[in-house]
């Protein structure tokens, strides 16, 4: 029964009851993408069907030419012999997870989710199935994100410092999902203008469009040549670190935002001067909180092998499985460095 | 402990060196006294004897959290720092706690674990995690399992104390230098004006130390205004003598008392009040030559040698400068004046304290001529030191240099250590090394080669004994011990970290006589790489 609802095929995650694939990795007939993040939404399937909220998100990173289907949170649609629908999973904007029906049994792809409140995006909302496939990007009880509200004010802190010192303060974070939530957090202490690095102009412009309220942003590229950054923030993703981009920004105090630096030696390998943990997928508790909610039979592990989770799930008596033991064979999505 | 945990987060959150310098010096112009030293003792390097075992730890954790054992072993891995896994997996503690002075935690609460059954501290640890928000958990656990490891060398807190007390860098080091123990008197006195005594005490001389020579050696100038002397193979020591009697100190600022019984001894008809600096060399009467250091090594373990030891590996002390006299710091005197004096001092205490003698340098040719006889005369190279130079503290490039004969040799710390295969299976024999890039350790050659059976097995106990993190195979220790590796070439690369590789490492010997602050930087590396 469950190899008929979900099975793992070289091309991504299949159903073959609704013959489609959820975030296939490569060229498919019909897709659901959970989300516009790069590891899950690739171009050249010749359908997709997504969450109205992130629409514009993925026609903006599928390209002009896709053939995009939106559906309305919870709004039920047929695939094949399936029933579908798609449900927040408070990831970052727009993003689903995937409720899939057939014959009497469902199953819930949870995608990327997390269960602390984030001003960008619809809540997780906790979907009663059978089965229910997790991700486990930190599977681990180290880690337990502390308040959003705690990290704003290191947050803030920092850039008081770095005013102090007359440095400009670099947050590098990722430039969908993460840098917008950072942004509209900010907006409820503060007003200032961030300055931003061009991969995350247009996405930013994407949510404002959604309606979500951020503070003022502007380009670093609009800015004359010269300008003294010193108390500025700036905002860049990851890969700007150490590149030429760097230069005009002298001796600035450089952070980022990430689950990830809730390790120590996470940060110190990286070598900002700032870690600060802000995630967008489920701490521990989160994960357990989830699988509990959903009140699954089965669960399903994914992103690394999760190892350690599926161990303390089976512990706490639930039935709980690497995605992988479905059969078939599925490339592991993402290294678990990438996931943040 | 509040203060320092707010210094210790600072420290950790930048890799400016400034910026740590400044942290430090005003932590330390705002705490207690009696704060103040301790964190001056830890941030050195400094740690108290450990109080609880890791064992003792998780299970403190598993009893705390209700986790399964293995999922604590899985954090630990992932992690790779018990006192951090255990400060990220404990329940949140009220904000609102009253704060335990660091003093209190390093005098009274962390040695009071010694004295309690092992159950009982098991306890203990979970009754004080309750009451320490999380970061101060970190420091606890830090505390009491090792050293803080923030990224600050003893030096930079020397700079910081410097910068705090506005006093000259040298002087502050001289005062911490041997063993200094913390305390609020201590801590003050650092900051004292210098007294025209100040030298008077048990501690050592911060030592001067050669840079290794890489430009052409016609470079140096007129050979005239240089003193060449062959660079001996034995311990670096200063000999101290006092009204109560002679102190030996090593490079690594350890007491060598008792060890070498002869110097003590020809030390005694040394007038009160003078210094010594030099190297212990293991060598008969009558020789011509000194034995060669593993004869000296049969010496150094051995705090009472017996009459047969004393016989058979007799010591002296070969003498290259002269710090103090009379009482009278000499150090910014020339070292020609400092050697005349010397001379004079020790003439009648040969062989035991014999002046290291100058080689003939007629110009720069005959003494590369010369330096050729090294190996046979059992040194390691020349040494070459400007006549007029003072004797400086630390490692200061231009007045001294080591003119070491091939091949090119290192002091390295170990940092990691993995089994080795055949005969050697089970053991950890396969080891990296690293050397100091800024005040980081990073990794810079591999060595399987250079120790005896017997150091081999005392090397792998310590090492199943103080490993730090386990990758699949290999461990991580502390960095802890120095050993001195020899290489035949070294040349820049881009596929190792350290931006150098090195040819053919092998294991010259274990340097116990050093700590690892004393080991060699990256930079000279990257120099004898590109020259």
């Amino acid at each position: 029964m469950d190899s008929d609802l979900l099975l793992p095929r070289p091309e991504g995650l299949y159903c073959p009851a609704g013959e489609f694939f959820i975030d296939p990795m490569q060229p498919v007939a019909r897709a659901v993408v959970t989300h516009a993040h790069g590891d899950h939404a690739r171009a050249g399937s010749a359908l997709y069907h997504v969450a109205r909220a992130g629409a514009a998100l993925m026609h903006e990173r599928l390209g002009a030419g896709s053939v995009i289907h939106d559906h309305d949170w919870g709004e039920r649609f047929t695939l094949g012999n399936t029933t579908i629908s798609l449900h927040p999973s408070g990831h970052i904007l727009g993003a689903a997870q995937v409720r899939i029906e057939s014959r009497g049994t469902v199953a819930v792809v949870s995608g990327d989710y997390k269960r602390d409140p984030d001003p960008t995006c619809a809540p997780f909302e906790p979907v009663p199935c059978d089965i229910f496939v997790t991700e486990s990007t930190f599977g681990l009880p180290i880690y337990r994100w502390p308040p959003m509200h705690r990290v704003v004010d290191e947050l803030l802190a920092w850039l008081d410092e770095c005013a102090a010192r007359g440095v400009p303060a670099v947050l590098f974070c990722y430039a969908l999902g993460k840098a917008q939530r950072i942004l509209a957090e900010l907006a409820t202490r503060t007003e200032r203008t961030v300055h931003l690095h061009g991969a995350m102009l247009r996405l930013v412009e994407a949510y404002r469009e959604a309606g979500v309220r951020m503070l003022p942003t502007q380009a670093v590229s609009d800015s004359a040549r010269g300008k003294d950054f010193a108390g500025e923030l700036i905002m860049a993703p990851p890969s700007a670190a150490g590149s030429p981009w760097m230069r005009r920004f002298a001796k600035a105090s450089t952070g980022f935002a990430s689950g990830w630096m809730q390790v120590r030696g996470a940060r110190r390998r990286r070598g900002y001067d700032r870690g600060f943990v802000v995630s967008d997928h489920a701490d521990w508790p989160g994960l357990i909180r989830s699988v509990e909610d959903c009140g699954a039979k089965r669960i399903y592990v994914t992103h690394g092998d999760g190892e350690a989770l599926i161990r303390h799930l089976r512990e706490l008596g639930h039935d709980a499985f690497p995605l992988r033991s479905l059969g078939g064979q599925m490339p592991d999505m993402r290294s678990s460095e990438e996931g943040d | 402990m509040r203060r320092f945990a707010v210094l210790f987060e600072a420290l950790d959150r930048t890799s400016s060196t400034t910026a740590k310098r400044d942290a430090m010096a005003a932590y330390f112009a705002d705490a207690p006294a009696e704060d103040a030293a301790w964190a001056v003792y830890v941030l050195g390097g400094g740690k108290l004897k450990r109080t609880a075992t890791s064992t003792e730890l998780r299970l403190a954790l598993a009893l705390e959290t209700g986790y399964a054992d293995w999922l604590i072993d899985d954090s630990y891995q992932h992690v790779g720092d018990l006192a951090e896994t255990i400060a990220l997996m404990l329940p949140a503690s009220p904000d609102d706690i009253e704060d335990t002075p660091l003093h209190v935690w390093m005098e009274a609460r962390l040695p009071s674990l010694n004295k309690l059954e092992s159950a009982e501290r098991v306890a203990l640890l979970r009754e004080w995690w309750r009451a320490l928000p999380p970061g101060q958990v970190f420091l606890v656990n830090k505390l009491l399992t090792g050293s803080l490891r923030v990224g600050v060398s003893q030096r930079l807190v020397v700079q910081a104390l410097a910068q705090w007390a506005n006093l000259p860098t040298d002087l502050i080091a001289h005062r911490l230098s041997g063993s200094w123990s913390p305390g609020a008197t201590a801590f003050r006195e650092l900051a004292g004006p210098e007294r025209a005594d100040e030298h008077a005490g048990e501690r050592p001389y911060p030592f001067f130390l050669a840079s290794p020579l890489e430009q052409e050696i016609d470079s140096l100038g007129d050979v005239g205004d240089w003193l060449a002397e062959w660079k001996w193979d034995g311990i670096r020591a200063q000999l101290m003598r006092r009204a109560d009697g002679a102190l030996l100190w090593s490079r690594g600022e350890e007491r060598l008392d008792g060890r070498f019984p002869e110097i003590e001894q020809a030390a005694q008809g040394l007038p009160d009040g003078c210094v010594v600096d030099g190297e212990i060399l293991a060598w008969k009467l009558d020789e011509e030559h000194p034995l060669p250091f593993a004869a000296l090594q049969k010496r150094i373990g051995k705090l009472k040698p017996g009459p047969k030891l004393l016989a058979d590996t007799p010591v002296r002390l070969m003498a290259y400068d002269l710090l103090e006299l009379d009482g009278q710091d000499l150090r910014e005197r020339p070292l020609a004046d400092r050697r005349t004096l010397l001379a004079r001092l020790i003439e009648d205490r040969r062989p035991t304290l014999m002046l290291s003698p100058a080689v003939p340098s007629s110009g720069w040719d005959a003494l590369t001529a010369i330096r050729a006889e090294s190996r046979e005369r059992r040194t390691e190279g020349l040494m070459l030191k400007r006549l007029d130079s003072p004797y400086r503290v630390g490692r200061k490039r231009g007045d001294w240099w080591k003119w070491k004969i091939d091949p090119y040799t290192v002091d390295a710390v170990l940092l990691y250590a993995q089994p080795g295969h055949g005969r050697r299976s089970g053991l950890f024999t396969d080891y990296t090394f690293g050397v100091w890039d800024g005040d980081v350790l990073v990794p810079v050659a591999k060595a399987y080669s250079g120790l005896d059976d017997g150091e081999i097995g005392q090397l792998d106990r310590w090492i199943r004994a103080h490993t730090i993190e386990r990758f699949g195979p290999v461990r991580s220790v502390e960095p802890t011990h120095v050993f001195e590796l020899a290489f035949e070439a070294i040349q820049a690369s881009g596929r190792h970290k350290a931006g150098v590789a090195v040819r053919f490492p092998r294991i010259l010997r274990w340097r116990t006589d050093l700590a690892i602050r004393d080991a060699d930087k990256l930079d000279d590396l990257r120099r004898l790489a590109s020259g």
